[in-house]
């Protein structure tokens, strides 16, 4: 499924000074089907908002986005999200926490057991179906988080920085997963972070965003052959696009140091 | 043969015994010398039984209560206590979730579930009398004023609590309002609603009694205002232990139930 994003414009009104504050301002870009798009930017820039805008849970105030040509209304079963925090009710057991999309999109039974079945299987947890959340380590709750967002089959796969609550090492690996479990289900896949060697490392295109309002800065194609593997980083290849990239959002970083910069929360 | 009973009295396993039942062997030995007080002090002139009563009147008093149909007055009690408790449960929930939930629900009936709480309910007790009768359902009915405004209170603060990315996940996947109440809500709402309950029981139990007191025909109370018009120290005490008992039963029970709600959290 191809996303288009047409001139999105999101203000917020803060709700102490009555001001407008711009989140996203004049958004445009494209993600080709089947693609896997990083969205990378300083923080507070509007990355997380232009996710919820994608999910349709937030209206953009100018602009639309597409899916296939047909506006985003609302809400909708072509689209799941992975969270920051792995956002699991610990009173459900893993299994019973991936088939919660399939039970509120009222699939039958039998049939949420057995995709849930798979899904664990793919996300690399079986046998920890009787589980409880609390019983898994943040990687694994991690990949439950991503194994419910897989189960209503999207064809949009949306991630707000899934590994952001990660150490340092589990994180890599979980890239090398996030990576296998995409080229074995071949979404569309919108992935925010904060890291430039995450965001190359797994993207085909990266989308850079510039400091609050959010736009797009530049979005620079990552042409590395798949599957990579961590050594990958330590190519000289890879250093160059990462170098390139940082270049370009540590000017977005002084920019909001700047005195009588739109600096605010 | 004699090993084992060697082994079970030497001084070693009588330590260990009582090491690892302390508090409780510490606790009944506090019971007992009390009651034996309880007893002595009466039998040697240092105190009116017609006043303190003593351990052995409350038992001849509670046998001879049992004998002539105290059965029929603590069943009465405990229907009354049962069906006001379910329809304060009952009734909590859906309230405490709309309230907690919609903002401007809340905004209304917040000034009326806050002055219900702060209100002494016994005192509406006599109004209800005068509505209800002196039956049955003028006890349930205050039993569920008792109770209903604890839960509810707790309810609504658990409602507040449900984790905001859970709710975002929920929304994201479609959910419809009565989905999102019934996956997040509820489950999140359980612990704070036993919670809730431990007050509600208290407040339920002094419904109760106090309504049998006031105006009835049977129950535990009625019968403890009868004897306390005949001067009958001792079936009062019988009543009593049987209240403390039966809240103190309660309790512990809750307390379980607590401690499974607890385990989801880690």
């Amino acid at each position: 499924m191809r996303l288009e994003a047409n001139s999105v414009f999101v203000e917020y009104r803060m709700s102490r000074s009555q001001q407008w504050l711009s989140a996203l301002q004049d958004v445009n870009f494209v993600v080709g089907s089947g693609k896997f798009v990083s969205v990378v930017g300083p923080s507070g820039c509007g990355k997380t908002t232009l996710l919820n805008v994608i999910a349709g849970l937030q209206h953009p105030t100018r602009g639309e986005v597409f899916l296939d040509g047909q506006p985003i209304k609302g809400p909708g079963r072509n689209r799941a999200m992975v969270f920051q925090s792995a956002a699991l009710m610990p009173w459900r057991t893993i299994l019973r926490n991936v088939t919660y999309g399939l039970e509120l999109q009222k699939y039958p039974e039998q049939r949420r057991l057995d995709i849930a079945r798979d899904l664990i299987q793919l996300v690399g947890l079986d046998g920890f179906e009787e589980s409880y959340p609390r019983e898994l380590s943040g990687g694994m709750q991690q990949r439950v988080n991503l194994a419910r967002a897989l189960a209503t089959s999207p064809e949009i796969l949306l991630m707000d920085e899934p590994l952001a609550g990660l150490d340092a090492q589990m994180r890599e690996l979980m890239q090398v997963e996030i990576q296998r479990i995409w080229l074995q289900t071949n979404k569309t896949t919108v992935y925010v972070t904060h890291l430039i060697d995450e965001a190359v490392f797994l993207a085909d295109e990266v989308i850079a965003l510039t400091a609050r309002p959010g736009t797009v800065k530049t979005v620079l194609p990552i042409n590395l052959p798949r599957p990579r593997s961590l050594e990958l980083k330590k190519s000289p290849e890879f250093h160059r696009i990462q170098d390139q990239l940082w270049d370009l959002i540590e000017e977005e970083f002084k920019k909001l140091g700047e005195p009588g910069s739109e600096r605010l929360l | 043969m004699n090993l084992p009973s060697q082994h079970f009295f030497s001084p070693r396993a009588i330590a260990n015994f009582y090491h690892r039942y302390e508090n409780t062997l510490l606790a009944l030995a506090a019971v007992l010398v009390f009651l034996f007080l309880w007893e002595l002090l009466p039998a040697i002139g240092l105190a009116n039984p017609f006043f303190t009563s003593s351990p052995s009147r409350i038992v001849a008093a509670a046998g001879w209560l049992f004998a002539h149909g105290f059965w029929n007055d603590i069943f009465v009690s405990l229907e009354e206590f049962a069906i006001g408790m379910g329809l304060a449960i009952l009734f909590s929930i859906p309230l405490g979730l709309l309230l907690g939930w919609y903002r401007r629900l809340n905004a209304m009936f917040e000034p009326f579930v806050t002055l219900f709480n702060a209100m002494p309910r016994v005192a509406l007790i006599p109004l209800i009398i005068l509505w209800l009768g002196i039956g049955t359902q003028s006890k349930v009915a205050a039993v569920f004023l008792g109770a209903f405004f604890p839960l509810v209170i707790n309810v609504m603060a658990g409602v507040k609590t449900v984790d905001e990315t859970l709710l975002k996940c929920a929304r994201s996947f479609g959910a419809t309002d009565r989905q999102v109440f019934k996956t997040l809500a509820l489950p999140t709402c359980l612990p704070f609603l036993v919670a809730g309950m431990r007050l509600a029981l208290g407040r339920g139990l002094v419904g109760v009694v106090v309504g049998e007191m006031l105006a009835s025909t049977a129950g535990v109370g009625h019968m403890m205002t009868l004897a306390s018009s005949s001067f009958q120290t001792d079936k009062m005490f019988v009543g009593l232990i049987l209240l403390a008992g039966f809240g103190y039963v309660l309790t512990d029970l809750l307390k379980h139930l607590e401690k499974r709600f607890a385990s989801w959290r880690s």
